[in-house]
């Protein structure tokens, strides 16, 4: 199952196992048997790295979900919450530990904070008065998530904020004691999502990207409206209700999902038409099976086949239910509106179709997206532009969201512009950020990701790597936030010799998020350029 | 460091725990060794074929096997109580004045006995200080019995570091301000929240409010970590105080603003906006508070007499579409949406009236006329939408007019069913030729389509056309009619 993680030019499996191990050991920290209570929001991220059954192995007899007043019961010695530290969640912990004490036989409590124990969480279980009653209280740090071969993630919301005086900080404290490993990765480039708000603004229209905007992908699994995929014929057919969500896991162990995943969505119908013809092309071999032999290796191939054949049949349905929705008028639209203000059009004035979506009441999401977007692309709104979109917006969606415009002011992504001045032409000619021919079947630049707007957090990435960024100074002083360059030498001994055809690894932090079209983009330019692979991590 | 080396080794020696040295070299060393460890265990792992292999997935997709998947196989039906968390929920607030004392029996030796079930977690500081007044002391420590060191002369950065690595250390040592600040930005040098939350609430308890204030004020880091902290906590009359002495007033009227939301009785919530009326907000903004305020209280009184009147039974229009909801809190459009479906035909001086509301708000044309329109064509009320539209001249000719366009009058006439006559007198109002016939085509307006193509002399549309018409309708008589007209010049 975890082989996916393997493929890369940087073996993530080591890392998934170090993280395994170390549940491992926590549980047999807490001998005897166990209940394990879930915040929810938790089993996803534990579900990439481990099973039931490695729980199991370690005395798990009993899972719950973390709920308020008491907990079901369970004839176990050991009762474990493995939680986020939030504040909330410690008073249903709380709750449910004193409800158990007046229950009966005396247990043992733990608690494992994923990824942080939290002073503010412990202070108020103290102040419950249920915090001596843990025994062991520890923090499990489930920080980097290996998705893919290429992408871990950190799966935390919210995070936003700038480290890099950290690192150099780090650095300065760690001279001295020598480097003895032999470097994994050969280049670090950490972006904020502040230097980029334009990127995560825009639409999409990767195959992936397109899942994500349109269903939401979380810790790689996508829930599907169920009517399109046909109830399996045989297996666990009873007790599933066709009305519950198709829950799907996408990753790279996938072979056609590798194939058609960063693809712009306007390539994928040929490819899966191409497969399909392959699939049945091979199915119809059987006819031409005569002897023993033929017909055994015909047999020997069918399960390879028919995963490929349950494959197509998923990706065909849910490309199915994207086209529903990229085909409609509104998408259409939507599009236009967002390709004009990236190539600079009309950003300076109240835009019609913003009003219209307004007007109709469509989502709140849809609508600040717009807005923002024109804001970034034009380096802020008039101010009369701005306060007739505020206004609008107040008297449709309700005046507390005075409060979301202003987090939005906040987060730099809604601002009047000032001084009059607007830099992002200059940024977007310098960067090429907007690119007029686009190729979406066969790509020569990473635009098609969003079909002619080139992500400007991978293009400055690319600049690194060449020709670097003395080239584009100008701009950079334009953009939010300083920009530094560090480099760490390192003893003679441990420099390696490149291997012909072997390249730098380059290892990009996104500071606050990364959307599946850039991590398309960054694939694509991994291949472009020389085969120069770069795994990113995403925060 | 005061003690002397010969008193320091006794001391370590004649106890029973672990030494430590300063700078926790043998942490580092430790663990290095531990990841060393690790790594030469990985192989075993990474050739281990374990359970992964065979993976089985369910209809949802879950594989069978997964943690999420088992929780509902082990867990049955264990009841859920929603209601009991929202309880939770809102009673959020904890003060630090609300602690409990610590218990006095806790002596040095008796905390080091080591582990008892309840209480043997008490920080080391509450073991320590016997006077209530010093009653808390952030803990940061792992409750490992064995690592419980302590000594009295840590240097600030010492602190800090321990307290990272979540040891068990005491602040109370640091007395003076000078000390205070010292530690306080050690810890913001060290970039951990944790760390600095800690160092914040001893001094939040330690130093007056003017003296906190006044020091974070140039502390930025430190100051946004307060304010997180404080917002987390819910002390919103500290908080307020904050934005007060930083001046930053804006953020102060905000902050308050966004109380109303805890608030769930309407007249409760309206009083508290009335409170809001008056704080330093943008002029923008200020505007749209006092809005607020004036749609809750609007609201409330339509709200009170709408539900007598539906319940009364007599009122016709009650009877015939019941309200689906409270119309409380709901935006502004929203409400005009309700008023122009309910209270249509009232006077301008009742509050409930469309035409107050447009008034009292300065609703704009265009909302205005799209959200009426909405309202009466869902009623099919015909006849309104026509009024809607039409203006008399000086003259007292009428004529059609919308500021909102006639297209978009169609579309949203078409959304609520209107049938094809009335769509069609729409769709001729349209003034550009393309779009009458887009919309005409898209619409099924047989007659515009027709005699559209008629007035732009376009044999070759009008033809196409005719393959979209039921055969034999009375609309292909009509076009066959035009089309063998020898009155016509086509221009194809």
């Amino acid at each position: 199952m975890a082989a996916h993680l393997s493929y890369g030019r940087v073996n993530l499996n080591v890392l998934r196992e170090a993280v395994r191990r170390e549940l491992r050991e926590f549980l047999d920290k807490c001998a005897g048997s166990k209940a394990i209570v879930w915040d929810e929001y938790l089993t996803g991220p534990f579900g990439l790295i481990a099973q039931y059954s490695l729980l199991k192995e370690h005395e798990v007899e009993k899972m719950f979900t973390l709920k308020a007043s008491r907990l079901p019961a369970a004839d176990v010695k050991n009762i474990i919450f493995f939680v986020r530290p939030r504040l909330e969640l410690m008073d249903i912990i709380a709750e449910n530990v004193l409800s158990e004490d007046r229950r009966g036989p005396a247990r043992d409590f733990h608690i494992l904070f994923v990824p942080r124990r939290s002073l503010l969480c412990e202070q108020r279980l103290k102040d419950l008065g249920v915090l001596g009653s843990f025994i062991h209280r520890e923090e499990y740090s489930l920080d980097l998530i290996p998705f893919d071969g290429d992408l871990l993630s950190m799966e935390s919301e919210g995070a936003f904020k700038q480290v890099a005086n950290m690192m150099i900080r780090m650095k300065r404290e760690f001279t001295g004691s020598q480097n003895s490993v032999f470097p994994v990765f050969d280049n670090l480039l950490l972006l904020d999502r502040n230097v980029d708000l334009l990127t995560p603004l825009a639409t999409q229209l990767t195959y992936e990207g397109l899942i994500d905007e349109i269903y939401g992908i979380q810790n790689s699994y996508v829930k599907l409206p169920p009517e399109k995929f046909a109830p399996k014929k045989q297996g666990d057919g009873g007790k599933d209700l066709p009305t519950e969500a198709k829950k799907l896991q996408l990753n790279s162990a996938e072979e056609l999902y590798a194939e058609i995943r960063d693809k712009n969505f306007n390539a994928v119908g040929s490819v899966l038409s191409k497969k399909a013809k392959v699939i049945s092309a091979a199915f119809e071999e059987r006819h031409n099976a005569k002897t023993v032999g033929e017909i055994k290796q015909f047999v020997s191939q069918l399960p390879h086949m028919q995963a490929a054949r349950g494959s197509l049949a998923n990706h065909t349905s849910i490309a199915e239910l994207i086209k529903d929705v990229t085909t409609s008028e509104d998408f259409f639209d939507k599009l236009t509106v967002e390709q004009e203000f990236m190539s600079g059009i009309d950003t300076d004035k109240v835009n019609g179709y913003i009003e219209d979506c307004i007007a109709q009441k469509h989502s709140l999401i849809k609508v600040l997206r717009l807005v923002c977007l024109q804001s970034v692309c034009n380096s802020g709104l008039k101010q009369k532009v701005l306060d007739y979109y505020k206004r609008e917006i107040l008297q449709t969606y309700g005046y507390e969201h005075i409060l979301t415009l202003h987090n939005l002011e906040k987060a730099g992504l809604l601002k009047p512009q000032i001084g009059g001045r607007n830099n992002y032409p200059t940024i977007r000619k310098t960067l090429r950020l907007w690119m007029d021919d686009v190729n979406e079947q066969n790509p020569t630049d990473i635009s098609y990701v969003y079909s002619g707007y080139a992500p400007l957090s991978v293009r400055l990435a690319q600049l690194l790597a060449r020709p670097g960024w003395r080239s584009i100074e100008e701009v950079l002083r334009i953009l939010p936030g300083p920009h530094f360059e560090e480099r760490q030498p390192l003893p003679t001994g441990l420099q390696k010799k490149r291997q012909p055809g072997e390249n730098r690894v380059t290892l990009i932090f996104f500071l606050g998020g990364v959307t599946f079209a850039e991590v398309a983009a960054l694939r694509f330019l991994s291949q472009l350029e020389d085969g120069e692979i770069r795994a990113s991590f995403s925060q | 460091m005061n003690r002397t080396k010969v008193d320091e080794e006794e001391y370590w020696n004649s106890s029973k725990f672990k030494a430590f040295t300063f700078d926790d070299e043998d942490d580092e060393l430790s663990q290095l060794k531990e990841s060393k460890r690790a790594v030469n265990s990985l192989r075993d792992f990474v050739d281990d074929d374990d359970d992964d292999d065979l993976e089985r997935v369910s209809w949802t997709g879950e594989p069978v096997g997964s943690i999420s998947w088992s929780i509902k196989e082990t867990a049955g039906s264990s009841g859920s109580n929603h209601e009991g968390r929202e309880q939770l929920k809102s009673r959020n607030s904890f003060s630090y004045a609300q602690l409990p004392k610590p218990p006095s029996t806790y002596s040095l030796s008796s905390f080091f006995k080591g582990r008892t079930r309840l209480g043997s977690f008490q920080s080391l500081s509450d073991a320590l200080t016997d006077t209530p007044a010093k009653s808390y002391a952030p803990e940061l420590g792992r409750p490992k019995g064995e690592f419980r060191d302590y000594s009295n002369d840590w240097s600030p950065s010492d602190t800090v570091r321990r307290l990272r690595k979540g040891k068990v250390c005491s602040l109370e040592r640091f007395r003076s301000l000078q000390d205070k600040l010292l530690l306080l930005e050690e810890a913001v040098s060290m970039h951990d929240g944790n760390v600095i939350t800690a160092v914040l609430i001893f001094l939040k308890r330690t130093l007056s409010k003017e003296v906190l204030f006044r020091e974070l004020e140039v502390r930025q880091v430190a100051l946004r970590h307060l304010i997180h902290f404080l917002k987390e906590i819910g002390d919103q009359k500290l908080l307020l105080d904050l934005f007060r002495f930083l001046d930053r007033t804006e953020e102060l009227a905000l902050s308050h603003y966004r109380e109303h939301l805890s608030i769930q009785d309407p007249e409760k919530r309206k009083e508290f906006l009335k409170t809001c009326i008056g704080l330093p907000f943008s002029v923008e903004d200020a505007a749209h508070i006092q809005d607020h305020y004036t749609l809750l209280e609007r609201q409330i009184i339509i709200e009170a007499n709408d539900r007598h009147l539906e319940s009364a039974g007599q009122t016709e229009i009650f009877r015939k579409h019941p309200r689906k909801a409270s119309i409380l809190n709901m935006p502004l459009v929203t409400t005009l949406f309700y008023s122009c479906f309910y209270h249509y035909t009232e006077p301008e001086g009742t509050f409930s009236s469309p035409v107050n509301l447009k008034k009292t708000f300065k609703i704009p044309d265009k909302q205005y006329v799209l959200t009426a329109l909405a309202a009466r064509a869902k009623l099919r009320a015909w006849h309104d939408v026509d009024a809607l539209f039409t203006t008399k001249n000086w003259l007292g000719y009428t004529k059609k007019r919308a500021p909102i366009g006639f297209h978009r009058v169609v579309e949203i006439l078409y959304k609520n069913n209107a049938p094809v006559q009335i769509l069609q007198e729409y769709v001729n109002l349209v003034e550009d030729v393309d779009t009458k016939l887009n919309l005409a085509t898209k619409f099924k307006c047989h007659d515009v389509v027709i005699d559209t193509c008629r007035d732009l002399k376009d044999r070759q549309q009008l033809l196409a056309y005719r393959s979209k018409v039921d055969k034999g309708s009375a609309e292909e008589e009509k076009i066959d009619a035009i089309l063998s007209s020898t009155q016509i010049r086509w221009k194809n």
